[in-house]
């Protein structure tokens, strides 16, 4: 035995307790495994970083508990429509019915389905907020996802709100047949009266938003943000090179090709999305002529504004560099 | 010349059997002088009612081969057959001019109108130049272009849906096939004209729907409309292609099925053996549906079929609220 073989048996012998050992830790949920580099961080300082890897800056994917958190002040969410429940229309049954699969995930995430509505203080500024959630059956868009954030938007509109959609959808949920794919209409009907009532709208496509999601509220932002690196389509990329029967480019259908053709205002990291989003919806409060901020009783007011021009000013170098690094 | 095929589908099979005897019979008994009318009656009675049971059970299956049908009528025959004028318009003026989505401006009986709608080729080479009639995001632009027109000028709006999806193609992806249909949805919330949309053919998913929003939607009695075709339902749910026919049933694509869903308003009749077997026909139906539609709509104000239009979507959508 050469004294190489001696350390390769050496390796062999050690690996397998080693990988063991790793394994426990992951499972435990102390360590994650970031998927894009491999690289393990304490979990804890992952949650930390929005769950973003500090190592390769891949966004790992979170949950809409967990976004709401990150984006929302502490105390400040209201929940609405938490009582919307999806029911099963046409009876449908593919290798298993759609009754037994809602209901095995509703047990898995605890939610009714893929998104969560409510409203809150994004940075002390009041939003409408919706949050899709991908572990719901691909985050796909039925009857409930269409009627919660028509309800949001809808409340969004009489309140007088910026709507905030946090995307991640497979498309339409195709158990719910025709139901779905109207719902993409319902939707973007009640967008267009938020809009006529000159409100602000930004969607965040995070990975992955695709199909009908991006053919309707996905895409009707006045401004579209995106996160690094998402996957965001119409059609999926199998079929497209099924019928094309080519292989397509790396970058095809991510985030920074949506940008480079002019379909996402900007990619931003999670780690300055709550940041950027304050900065965008306080750039499009209503803007008060001086006139109407005379005397003491408007003092209060004044000086918010000033407080918003400040930090816009401070933030306007920062952000669009960052994107750009970014992209 | 090649000679003309015939096209004919699994489940027509037997009545088509049927009829080239009841032929033959015709052909034998002049030959001979021989007077068999009273037989002859009878056996085209049966025919007729072997016709009807046919298409009376037509599986989703069958009706998705009958929306599909290479001699069905498309936009274009229904715009011409309908229309006493008819001036096509080109170009989304952006860079594009789709020939898988047509439209231009036309008269139907008095009224000027804007129609538009998918175009699927008439044989294998025009398929191929209209694509099939899966639109790319100039279609959708085009069309959304032509809208536009309408309402300013106050002219209905009419779009006959017939298209296997949307294009899913490197290049539809470049250019924002999403952002297109995205766009036209929430336009067509905003139009004071009336807009009525018909399913002639094949309602495609995303591809369809961003032609599809208005007041009213027809839809012909052998016509289809999925939020996925059956064939790649199939493939994702079924993880098999072939479980395609049962994907059709389940899925509920007929103008029955989507009646009791609340999402068509009403089913235009088809000629016996489908629209194809007589096109004028279907086009007469057709062009007397939309009429009728259209005196009813116009005697709302826009503020009212804007709010209807609203509210016919907003209702759309099953779920249980504690």
């Amino acid at each position: 035995m050469s004294l190489f073989d001696w350390f390769a048996n050496r390796a062999k012998s050690e690996s397998p307790m080693q990988q063991r050992h790793q394994e426990r830790e992951i499972a435990d949920g102390l360590w994650t495994k970031c998927p894009s580099c491999g690289v393990l961080t304490y979990t804890k300082d992952l949650q930390a970083n929005l769950m973003v890897c500090s190592e390769c800056n891949h966004h790992l994917r979170v949950d809409s508990e967990e976004r709401i958190q990150q984006l929302i002040d502490p105390q400040t969410w209201k929940p609405i429509n938490e009582e919307v429940e999806p029911v099963d229309p046409l009876e449908f049954r593919d290798r298993k019915p759609y009754k037994d699969r809602l209901r095995d995930y509703q047990n898995k995430t605890h939610l009714k389905d893929a998104v969560q509505t409510g409203t809150g203080l994004l940075d002390g500024l009041p939003v409408a907020l919706g949050v899709m959630d991908f572990r719901f059956m691909g985050g796909s868009m039925g009857s409930v996802v269409g009627e919660k954030l028509c309800r949001l938007i809808e409340y969004g509109t009489n309140e007088g709100l910026t709507v905030i959609i946090i995307c991640a959808s497979g498309g339409a949920r195709m158990q719910e047949g025709m139901l779905s794919l109207m719902q993409m209409a319902k939707i973007s009907g009640a967008l267009e009266r938020h809009r006529e009532a000159n409100l602000l709208y930004i969607p965040v496509l995070t990975h992955p938003t695709t199909g009908g999601v991006t053919a309707s509220f996905a895409m009707l932002g006045d401004i579209i943000l995106a996160e690094p690196k998402a996957m965001i389509g119409f059609a999926g990329r199998r079929v497209i090179e099924q019928t094309l029967r080519e292989k397509l480019p790396d970058d095809f259908q991510t985030s920074e090709y949506l940008l480079h053709h002019g379909f996402v205002d900007a990619i931003v990291s999670r780690t300055q999305l709550k940041k950027t989003l304050a900065n965008l919806i306080s750039l499009h409060q209503p803007f008060y002529p001086v006139r109407h901020l005379q005397q003491s009783d408007s003092q209060e007011l004044n000086h918010h504004t000033m407080n918003h021009h400040t930090m816009n000013h401070h933030q306007a170098t920062q952000t669009p560099i960052q994107s750009f690094e970014q992209s | 010349m090649s000679k003309p095929r015939s096209f004919l589908l699994d489940f027509e099979k037997p009545l088509c059997e049927l009829e080239s005897r009841i032929e033959q019979i015709r052909e034998l008994a002049q030959e001979n002088n021989v007077d068999v009318s009273d037989q002859i009656a009878e056996l085209e009675e049966k025919a007729e009612q072997l016709r009807q049971e046919i298409f009376s059970s037509l599986t989703p299956a069958q009706r998705l081969q009958l929306a599909r049908h290479p001699r069905r009528p498309s936009t274009l025959d229904y715009i011409q057959a309908m229309s006493e004028e008819w001036f096509e318009l080109h170009g989304d003026r952006h860079s594009s001019d789709d020939p898988a989505l047509v439209g231009g401006v036309a008269r139907l009986d008095g009224i000027p109108v804007v129609m538009l709608g998918h175009q699927k080729g008439r044989d294998t080479k025009d398929n191929v130049a209209r694509n099939f009639g899966m639109a790319s995001p100039g279609g959708y632009r085009k069309a959304i272009r032509l809208m536009e027109h309408a309402n300013r000028f106050g002219m209905p709006i009419l779009t006959f849906i017939d298209t296997p999806g949307a294009w899913a193609g490197v290049e539809a992806e470049k250019q924002g096939q999403g952002e297109a249909i995205a766009f036209n949805l929430r336009e067509m919330f905003s139009f004071d004209v009336p807009i009525l949309s018909t399913v002639i053919g094949e309602g495609g998913s995303g591809g369809a729907l961003g032609i599809g929003v208005g007041d009213r939607i027809l839809m012909f009695e052998h016509a289809v409309y999925t939020v996925a075709t059956p064939e790649a339902c199939a493939a994702i749910l079924w993880k098999d292609a072939s479980k395609s026919g049962q994907a059709a049933s389940a899925l509920k694509i007929t103008a029955w099925d989507l009646k009791e869903l609340g999402i068509l308003d009403q089913i235009l009749p088809e000629p016996s053996r489908g629209a194809h077997a007589d096109p004028l026909a279907a086009a007469g139906v057709l062009k007397t549906v939309l009429k009728e539609n259209l005196e009813e709509l116009m005697q709302l104000t826009p503020g009212q079929r804007k709010e209807r239009r609203y509210q016919k979507y907003r209702a759309i959508g099953q779920f249980q609220a504690a």
